[in-house]
């Protein structure tokens, strides 16, 4: 067993963490958030120098070749500064799926960009009436000639607002699900952008007879986006124990200095018990990110897909007590948007509700037999 | 938790998985796997085979019938144990008195007390708790008065687990009245059948007797029962309790119980959304519990023996409530077959048997609510995170 980060993972880690500490700072990070494009090309720009927008592109198009482990210490650090750049968007999916479904020329002719920080990418995928299902979609991919267009609305695109291309699914004439390339700036897309709850930027795409680009054989593409979902979602469950583990000592480091009745309101033990139960959840979560983890790396499909889903649950009903707490604890100013523990609050609950919802993730893992074997 | 382990992990997790399914019979076995508590006789039988295979003190020094195991294959021997449901060789002697002797107590001791305590041929009984020193351990009041070579011990000590089965108990006595509150306290040794000692049960609300009082008057003691140096009972109480760090969260048996769950509710589980989900978010939480308690194993190797982490709380904690939750989810996948207080599962001539778990459901769920209790309780756990982790 080895679940203790090699030196050069710890390096990585101190080095997003300075960077993120540095540059991000809840004020810096309130004016960009207020800003028109709602983040940070300069930010951008650093992060590719760091290497980390091509951190698990492949060395051959520019990238360095590493793993989940190392994407999570990224990932971590980003729910702990609240980053706003689109780097789910752009790395963990849309490279994802390019490197997972595409040719070699397909990625040869995007991954390179994306690592350097030059282009954006998104997954176009949910509809308003699929809600978390991956294959109810009814976006259509029509072939002419050697070309194809599609057709359909995506809602909720995180990142693509921006995104220079997307990918996206549709449904192919014979049925099976596909994934295509479509330049977001070409003729039959149109883009409705805004910011999302958390102040994320997103967008709802409008295809008619947009021309696309089947990525790699453009089969059914199931699978494969499962896959990267997989990978999406462990990512996504150490965003949030970073972003909990802030919320978490924020809440300390306020109970100890805000002064009521004569006391740093620290001193009451209900309000101490209290703190000792966001802890409690917090590592629990992180249990649940390092079982993603894991899971992420498992050949067994079933096994990875299950122990995913149940980290995702575990890790969304512990950010919402711990996102509850935190503002309950801090009293009126955890209200306020000048202070960041309300951004926790917002983030979080838009993480609970990407990919999947608690509901639905309670109900996949108990299909299917469970995860405690009857004998 | 397979995906964490390595494939020797796994190798030696199976080891131990062939040798309790096929050494310990198979009778004593299926009486824990069907709810039923182990009879002395089974605790006793179960742990003279570990011990005649070398099995049931892993953990302690070598010289005495310890393996040099990382604190991961220990753990797996013990889970691996609970889910073969072979009955845990007694706390009191291996994880308890046990080790304390093997570090503080005189070679005497030792060899008087360490072999015997391996085989279960002494049942130990732990003497801590007293009426009015409960979460408030340091303020026992049980003293023990030095009188030429012996001492003279009186007092009262309750909640002793086993007590009518037990030979010996280990007490935690005042030897110092005029110290602070830790300082004056020693770690005695007691036989139970000494003149003076007299053990009465406490009938607990699930109809079952476990624990008891046991008093203590003007009972004589041989000075050579002490353990280690007088006064310092203190420091080998958290010595004790110290190596406690990730069974309390008793992953194993929380699966059991789901496994149990599932073999008993499939029917009710299938039509019955919110039970399923209820178990599902249950299984969930456990497999978070049990990578919490990996997490702390493998910080394991660089801490001291008898030096407690404060992350061991979380794993009390929830592990606690996890037991409880699967204890209780069991009587409502029962449903009403769980209500009539049952003594067998022996029908009435005519009537048909009650199903498996009629006679143990409630009774478990009743008596489990001690887990948040004992062991520190959770309470208590809240407030060690609190000081030690968040400094509060």
């Amino acid at each position: 067993m080895d679940l203790e980060l090699s030196d050069e993972q710890k390096l990585l880690a101190d080095t997003v963490n300075d960077l993120l500490e540095k540059r991000y700072d809840p004020n810096a990070r309130l004016r960009l958030l207020e800003s028109e494009d709602g983040w940070s090309r300069e930010m951008w720009r650093q992060y590719a120098e760091l290497g980390l927008l091509g951190l698990t592109i492949e060395e051959q198009f520019g990238g360095a070749g590493m793993g989940i482990t190392e994407l999570n210490i990224v990932m971590e650090g980003i729910g702990a500064a609240l980053v706003l750049e689109p780097f789910l968007a752009t790395v963990v999916l849309g490279a994802g799926l390019v490197a997972a479904a595409g040719s070699a020329a397909q990625q040869a002719a995007l991954l390179p960009g994306v690592a350097a920080g030059e282009t954006l990418l998104a997954f176009a995928h949910t509809e308003a009436g699929s809600r978390w299902s991956l294959t109810d979609i009814a976006s259509a991919a029509v072939p002419s000639g050697d070309a194809w267009t599609l057709t359909g609305e995506k809602i909720a695109v995180l990142g693509g607002n921006g995104a220079d291309h997307l990918v996206v699914t549709a449904r192919m004439p014979d049925g099976p699900l596909g994934l295509f390339l479509v330049d977001a700036n070409s003729a039959g897309v149109t883009r409705n952008a805004y910011a999302m709850q958390d102040g994320l930027r997103g967008a709802d795409v409008l295809f008619t007879d947009a021309p696309a680009v089947p990525l790699a054989s453009g089969g059914d593409a199931l699978a494969t986006i499962e896959a990267v979902l997989d990978v999406a979602i462990a990512a996504l469950c150490a965003e949030a124990v970073g972003a909990m583990d802030r919320m978490l000592w924020l809440t300390v480091d306020y109970l100890k200095t805000r002064v009521q009745f004569g006391h740093p309101i620290a001193v009451f033990q209900a309000l101490q018990h209290r703190a000792a139960d966001m802890y409690v959840s917090l590592e629990q979560a992180r249990s649940m990110a390092l079982v993603a983890r894991l899971a992420v790396e498992s050949d067994d499909v079933k096994q990875r897909r299950k122990f995913v889903r149940a980290a995702k649950l575990q890790v969304d009903l512990a950010a919402r007590h711990v996102a509850h707490e935190a503002v309950q604890l801090h009293g009126g100013i955890g209200m306020t948007m000048e202070y960041p523990v309300g951004h926790y609050l917002k983030r979080t609950a838009v993480i609970a509700r990407t990919f999947a919802d608690a509901a639905t993730l309670t109900e996949l893992v108990g299909a299917d037999g469970g995860i405690v074997p009857v004998s | 938790m397979d995906l964490a382990l390595s494939k020797e992990d796994r190798a030696f997790a199976e080891e131990m998985r062939t040798f309790f399914t096929t050494e310990v019979p198979a009778d004593i076995r299926d009486r824990l796997a069907r709810g039923r508590h182990p009879t002395p006789e089974d605790v006793v039988t179960s742990q003279r085979i570990l011990d005649d295979h070398g099995l049931a003190v892993p953990h302690w020094p070598v010289e005495w019938g310890g393996r040099d195991w990382t604190p991961l294959q220990r753990h797996l021997w013990s889970e691996e144990m609970t889910r073969a449901h072979v009955p845990h060789p007694i706390a009191f002697n291996t994880a308890m008195v046990g080790p304390v002797i093997a570090t503080f107590g005189s070679q005497e001791l030792k060899q008087r007390f360490l072999q015997k305590t391996a085989s279960a041929e002494i049942w130990w009984a732990q003497g801590f708790s007293e009426p009015n020193a409960g979460s408030d351990l340091a303020s026992l009041k049980t003293a023990a008065v030095r009188d030429g070579d012996d001492y003279v011990v009186n007092g009262q000590k309750t909640w002793t687990t086993y007590a009518q089965y037990g030979d010996w108990i280990f007490c935690l006595v005042r030897t110092d009245s005029t110290a602070q509150q830790q300082r004056g306290i020693s770690f005695l040794l007691i036989d139970l059948r000494a003149a003076g000692v007299s053990v009465r049960p406490i009938h607990l609300i699930d109809g079952g007797y476990e624990v008891n009082e046991v008093f203590f008057d003007n009972v004589r003691v041989p000075a050579d029962q002490l353990v280690g140096e007088e006064n310092k009972g203190w420091t080998y109480a958290k010595f004790l309790l110290g190596n406690e760090r990730t069974g309390n969260a008793g992953v194993g048996m929380i699966k059991n119980r789901i496994a149990r769950i599932k073999r008993l509710g499939a029917d009710v589980l299938e039509r019955d959304a919110l039970l399923r989900a209820r178990l599902t978010r249950l299984e969930v939480e456990a497999t978070a519990l049990e990578m919490s308690v990996l997490r702390v194993l493998a910080r394991e190797a660089s801490l001291p023996a008898g030096v407690p982490d404060p992350v061991s709380s979380v794993l009390k904690l929830r592990g606690s409530e996890l037991q409880q939750d699967a204890s209780e989810l069991l009587v409502d996948v029962l449903g009403p077959a769980a209500l009539p207080y049952r003594e067998s599962h022996t029908a009435a001539d005519g009537f048909s048997a009650p199903p498996e778990g009629a006679v143990d459901a409630m009774p478990t769920y009743f008596n489990w609510r001690k887990a948040s209790i004992y062991a520190g309780s959770n309470e208590v756990q809240r407030q060690i995170i609190a000081k030690a982790i968040l400094k509060f």
